[in-house]
């Protein structure tokens, strides 16, 4: 291929896939809104947390990306630690988002008194 | 692994996100009420260990042992800190672990960006969308190291002011998004250099985007960090979301998108109780001029009527309805399992309590609930202000520990300054008002507060948790 060649080809793609992924954030976004503001206050501490476990999603980004690059070329090395570190924090992100709002709402539930 | 999938491991993965992606709105929908938010809370997590999951499976992974070693060290850095914090720490706990999503962005554009180097194709879209989770991810872990700093005590919580701090701010900003453009416009210049994989402009916008995250933090006081860690777990959402369209991977995308809308609404509301914008959050000087002593003097002088814990038994003693409107001051106190005994010990007596909380009472939205919740305070005895207000009038008392701005009356009367139009707790509707507070000094407005210099207002001088537990000691003796 040549360079002019596979510049436009990549163009093409990348407008279709960006055009895509761009409906799929403005739907995600109508739909986070509705749901959202009909959360009580007295959950919202819970929620953030819960949604900051959820960015961790990136976890599966670093997934693919510790993955992926492991090419034997001299760049893929630091790619490779870069994905390293990724896992570990976006893991810890996610692991220990989850694990707080758990016993965040384990409090309100045994609060309730039984009552359901 | 690949050879087996072939083809189908794109269809399949495409799938199994979009069930990820429903479990993920799923379990948003559940957290509408308590009862259904544990539920949610495993559902989302279900969608999570999904989505990782057949990621792990069905991608073409090389470094099998380097993947596995982050998740075991991930996994066990966040069961640890997870398990043994305190609640009133929650808030900084959570701005960290925001931090490291952002974090994660950030390096994860970066390493695919050295990993696209390797096959000498840049597409445009991605590099363009690398550079900005670049610049969000970045900000996000720097910002939110700095807020959590600030709320763990470890960085001085004051407000940080300086001359020309908005212009330092605005150099990086655009140092950093020089850099992304010139990524975007010559991702594989110094291509023959031989650090070829270094893809230097990135990093030039990294460490710009890193001094911007610390600088935008630094100059917040610490009664601001909700609206901070609001905006910065927006933020974190978003870089998700943006990581998505560098790899062209749709669960980032939905799941990136909701957090970033959840974070944007919990900031517009934190932002709303708290009578502020979200540009005066971060480039205003609220409190900066407190009022002259002498206004002080003004209004307190010789009005102020100071109570003991054994009046304030006597006063609780022939009273049929208690609202207790607990503040940051009782969080930082820690006396939120004296003031549920208190309440439970008033209940036993056939008193009617309640609990008023005002919206940004805590250091994070909604956060007095989960620490009356951990003081095993019911949750049906909580009301929001909206509920509590209206009550105030056929209150005999209301007991006020640690709140100061949030009861303050003149939010109602007074046309300008950094109170005005605020939605406060009238609690000075009430027949009897006690407010615990350690002295007269000015809460994070710098105002005044005319509430302690009331007719009907006893002031209660002390440590909240001292002064609770002297209460709920008096209260027994005088009722066994």
């Amino acid at each position: 291929m040549t360079g002019i060649d596979s510049t436009a080809f990549v163009l093409a793609v990348g407008a279709a896939a960006f055009v895509r992924n761009l409906t799929l954030f403005v739907l995600a976004a109508f739909v986070g809104y509705e749901i959202i503001t009909k959360i009580p206050t007295n959950l919202h501490t819970p929620l953030m947390s819960g949604a900051n476990a959820i960015s961790g999603i990136t976890l599966i980004g670093s997934v693919v990306v510790a993955g992926s690059a492991g090419m034997a070329t001299q760049s893929s090395t630091l790619a490779t630690i870069l994905g390293f570190v990724a896992v570990v924090m976006a893991t810890v992100n996610v692991v220990g988002g989850y694990l707080v709002t758990n016993s965040m709402l384990d409090q309100f539930r045994s609060s309730d008194g039984g009552r359901d | 692994m690949v050879a087996i999938l072939g083809g189908l491991s794109e269809s399949v993965l495409a799938f199994v996100y979009l069930v990820a992606g429903v479990l993920f709105i799923q379990g948003l929908r559940d957290m509408t009420h308590p009862r259904t938010a544990p539920r949610g809370n495993l559902i989302s997590a279900s969608g999570m260990a999904l989505a990782v999951g057949v990621t792990v499976l069905v991608t073409d992974i090389l470094s099998p042992v380097v993947l596995f070693a982050g998740l075991i060290v991930g996994a066990g850095v966040g069961v640890w800190l997870a398990t043994t914090v305190e609640t009133t720490e929650m808030p900084q706990l959570v701005g960290l672990f925001n931090g490291f999503g952002g974090g994660a962005s950030a390096l994860v554009a970066g390493a695919e960006l050295i990993g696209m180097f390797g096959e000498g194709t840049f597409a445009v879209g991605v590099t363009a969308t690398a550079a900005l989770a670049g610049i969000i991810g970045s900000v996000t872990f720097w910002g939110s190291v700095v807020a959590a700093g600030k709320l763990h005590g470890v960085i001085d919580d004051s407000a940080v002011r300086y001359d020309g701090e908005q212009i330092v701010k605005a150099v990086f900003l655009v140092v950093a998004v020089l850099a992304g453009l010139h990524l975007i416009a010559r991702p594989d210049l110094l291509g023959s250099v031989p650090l070829a994989g270094w893809v230097p402009s990135y990093w030039v916008l990294v460490v710009a985007a890193s001094v911007l995250g610390v600088l935008l933090v630094i100059p917040i006081g610490g009664a601001d960090m909700p609206v901070v860690i609001a905006l910065l777990n927006s933020y974190s959402g978003l870089a998700a979301a943006t990581t998505g369209f560098v790899l062209d991977n749709s669960v980032l995308i939905i799941a990136g998108t909701l957090v970033g809308a959840s974070g944007l609404i919990l900031t517009v509301i934190m932002c709303e109780s708290m009578n502020r914008s979200l540009t005066n959050v971060f480039f205003g000087g609220i409190g900066e001029e407190s009022e002259s002593d002498d206004e002080m003097e003004d209004i307190y002088e010789g009005n102020i009527t100071t109570t003991s814990p054994e009046e304030v038994e006597m006063i609780l003693d022939v009273a049929d309805r208690v609202v207790i409107v607990p503040g940051y001051g009782m969080a930082v106190a820690q006396a939120q399992h004296a003031v549920a005994e208190l309440a439970e010990l008033l209940e036993a007596n056939d008193v009617d309590v309640e609990f008023g909380i005002h919206p940004v009472a805590g250091r994070m939205p909604g956060h007095m609930n989960v620490l009356l919740a951990e003081a095993d305070v019911p949750y049906e005895k909580l009301r929001d202000l909206e509920e509590i207000n209206p009550t105030f009038s056929q209150t005999d008392v209301v007991l006020v520990t640690g709140a100061n701005d949030v009861v303050n009356p003149s939010a109602n009367e007074a046309d300008s300054g950094p109170l005005a139009g605020m939605p406060v707790l009238n609690v000075g509707e009430a027949r009897t008002v006690i407010v615990n507070k350690r002295s007269l000094s000015p809460g994070f407005s710098g105002v005044p507060n005319p509430l302690f210099a009331q007719d009907n207002t006893n002031m209660l001088f002390g440590d909240g948790k001292e002064m609770m537990q002297e209460l709920v000691n008096v209260y027994k003796e005088s009722h066994e």
